[in-house]
């Protein structure tokens, strides 16, 4: 290594090595800094919006209607409006998506019928939302004849979280080892006994981690409701509980930001940042509880 | 019960099939009467579904409007992706990782629209400063929103890619001699380059299906694309922009119903591509 002459120290750093470890310091540098260039920015521009929103923030904002054509007031029946589409939503897709990785993951045998359903699973997700929207326009709005609704349109955002739900209970099921299948099949129990007694419990937090995060999915979604069930504004009584029925259309606060930043002139500037940010504090507050659902699912001991 | 849930089972592929079935139900009577001719949709740049005299359906703008858009975002989300998804897996400490993985999973928790809303009023505003461009909504605008968008997406797969390259491949390595560097550069990306692919191909996938973001911030001007401040159109933004325009059953409504076929025709591709290259990865 270092030619010719013999080293005092036989294990003192060559010039080789120095330039190694200096090119590796980069590198750490370099990934690192890009890390940091991502979320630095990012955290500016919300801290912005917030700012931007601070004027308009405040209880009253959530609880008001809109007044004076949604260039002052509240959110309310866009609040009440997001939350009746994804209660809704989540209602029909929890279950049959969780019914969905049960068969896939303790029914299917390893067959083509198990292919095909995950191929279609991988299809159902990558499906972009704009296309669940015309699907839900020319399905449920057209040929179902449940109108432009809460309905349409909840069963639209459905059928876009159900893959996802699929693919999260499937890994919550597969985390619970097969010996604790085995054992309960041994005392002589059924397969759908030994996934009531066993297996759901033993997965129930890493189930509803998934179906949380789709929560915040749904309720951040615009274009899957744009066409079947979400209007630009309805006039509703701020504070009223359930002001929708289910075969009327409603406001959600996704659509809601999208009109006040687009096609509504001369609102008060807060307005809309206050808007941005009620909808984003919504959807991380969701995604940070099942983010410490998730952690102290895990922290539990290991088998 | 069992049978519910086989019921459950398949009723992914009964809503895939639905889905497709029913897109190609609605835009098939346009082409198959010959009103619209399928080579024009795809090689014509005119656009003009309302004139009296002169309608006109070429998407080939929104489709170059597309891809420009989607390929502007990648040059600048791909680096930085797998750059972060390099830092996480190799360089950082444990405590900061678990950190950082959260944040990124936040940041892609972030709604489109207010992707879309950011793009509009900040960014926007960012690059009329900047680059003294007459608008600040266009291709440049929904490019960086997609990429802050898709960047979440890339490193957590990508991370993932990393991290089934099997510890015993750093070990020989490091054995060596050689430094964390190398051993990324040399080891790590080729024993991975397959799930980094698919990382990429996903971010490309999101890009390509991504809606309001990118309706709120590239424009809207149907036109070829000539530089990276120009406004342009998407194919998905078209259909969010007209389809509440287009009266049911119309040949717009048609043709929009159209567009939507081809964007799950290039989204599958993608996604079925990512995934075959996933599970080589998996099954090697």
């Amino acid at each position: 290594m270092s030619g010719g002459t013999a080293s005092p120290q036989p294990f003192a750093p060559t010039a080789g090595l120095l330039a190694r470890r200096r090119r590796e310091r980069l590198a750490r540098g370099v990934f690192l800094a890009m890390t940091v260039l991502m979320i630095l920015p990012l955290a500016g521009i919300l801290g912005y919006l917030v700012v931007r929103a601070w004027p308009s923030l405040s209880w009253s904002f959530l609880v008001e209607a809109p007044a004076r054509g949604m260039r002052e007031g509240g959110i309310w029946p866009a609040l009440v409006g997001t939350i009746d589409l994804v209660v809704i939503s989540l209602a029909v897709a929890a279950p049959i998506g969780v019914l969905a990785a049960i068969y896939l993951n303790e029914y299917a045998r390893d067959n083509w019928v198990h292919r095909v359903v995950n191929l279609a699973v991988i299809t159902l997700a990558g499906v972009p939302s704009i296309v669940h929207a015309l699907f839900g326009l020319g399905a449920f709005v057209y040929a179902a004849r449940l109108g432009y609704s809460i309905l349409s349109a909840s069963l639209t955002l459905a059928l876009m979280t159900l893959p996802v739900i699929i693919a999260s209970t499937r890994e919550a099921l597969a985390s619970v080892p097969r010996s604790f299948r085995e054992a309960c099949w041994n005392v002589g129990a059924t397969r759908w006994q030994t996934i009531r007694a066993v297996v759901l419990p033993n997965s129930i937090g890493g189930i509803l981690t998934g179906i949380i995060l789709q929560v915040s999915r749904a309720a951040g979604e615009t274009a899957p409701i744009m066409f079947t069930g979400a209007v630009f504004y309805k006039a509703v009584r701020g504070g009223t509980l359930l002001p929708y029925r289910l075969d009327e259309q409603c406001m959600a606060l996704s659509m809601h930001l999208y009109t006040l930043a687009t096609q509504v002139p001369n609102v008060r500037p807060s307005i809309p940042y206050a808007t941005a940010v009620v909808l984003l504090a919504v959807v991380l507050l969701v995604n940070a509880a099942a983010i410490t659902l998730r952690l102290r699912v895990r922290t539990r001991p290991k088998w | 019960m069992g049978l519910l849930i086989r019921l459950c089972g398949i009723s992914a592929i009964l809503f895939v099939m639905g889905i497709l079935l029913f897109i190609v139900r609605e835009a098939a009577p346009v082409v198959v009467s010959g009103r619209v001719s399928l080579v024009q949709f795809l090689t014509r740049p005119e656009w003009f579904p309302t004139s009296e005299v002169h309608r006109r359906y070429g998407a080939l703008a929104m489709i170059a409007g597309t891809f420009s858009v989607t390929g502007l975002a990648m040059l600048m989300a791909v680096p930085f992706g797998l750059g972060a998804a390099l830092y996480l897996s190799e360089f950082c400490p444990p405590r900061p990782k678990e950190v950082l993985k959260i944040v990124m999973e936040l940041l892609a928790a972030i709604p489109s629209v207010v992707w879309g809303f950011i793009g509009l009023t900040v960014l926007s505003r960012i690059i009329v400063t900047l680059t003294g461009a007459p608008v600040g909504v266009n291709m440049l605008n929904g490019a960086l929103v997609l990429a802050l968008m898709s960047v979440p997406i890339i490193v957590s797969i990508a991370e993932d890619a990393l991290k089934a390259v099997p510890d015993s491949y750093r070990e020989a390595a490091l054995a060596l001699g050689a430094t964390r560097w190398q051993v990324t550069w040399r080891v790590l990306l080729p024993a991975a380059r397959h799930g980094l692919l698919a990382a990429v191909l996903l971010g490309v996938g999101r890009g390509v299906g991504e809606t309001m973001a990118v309706l709120m911030t590239t424009g809207h001007a149907v036109q070829m694309p000539r530089s990276v401040l120009d406004s342009v159109r998407t194919l998905t933004a078209n259909i969010a922009a007209e389809l509440g325009e287009a009266p049911a059953g119309s040949d717009h409504y048609r043709v929009l119903f159209l567009t939507g076929v081809l964007l799950m025709v290039i989204t599958l591709a993608i996604n079925v591509t990512a995934d075959l290259i996933v599970r080589g990865v998996k099954r090697s």
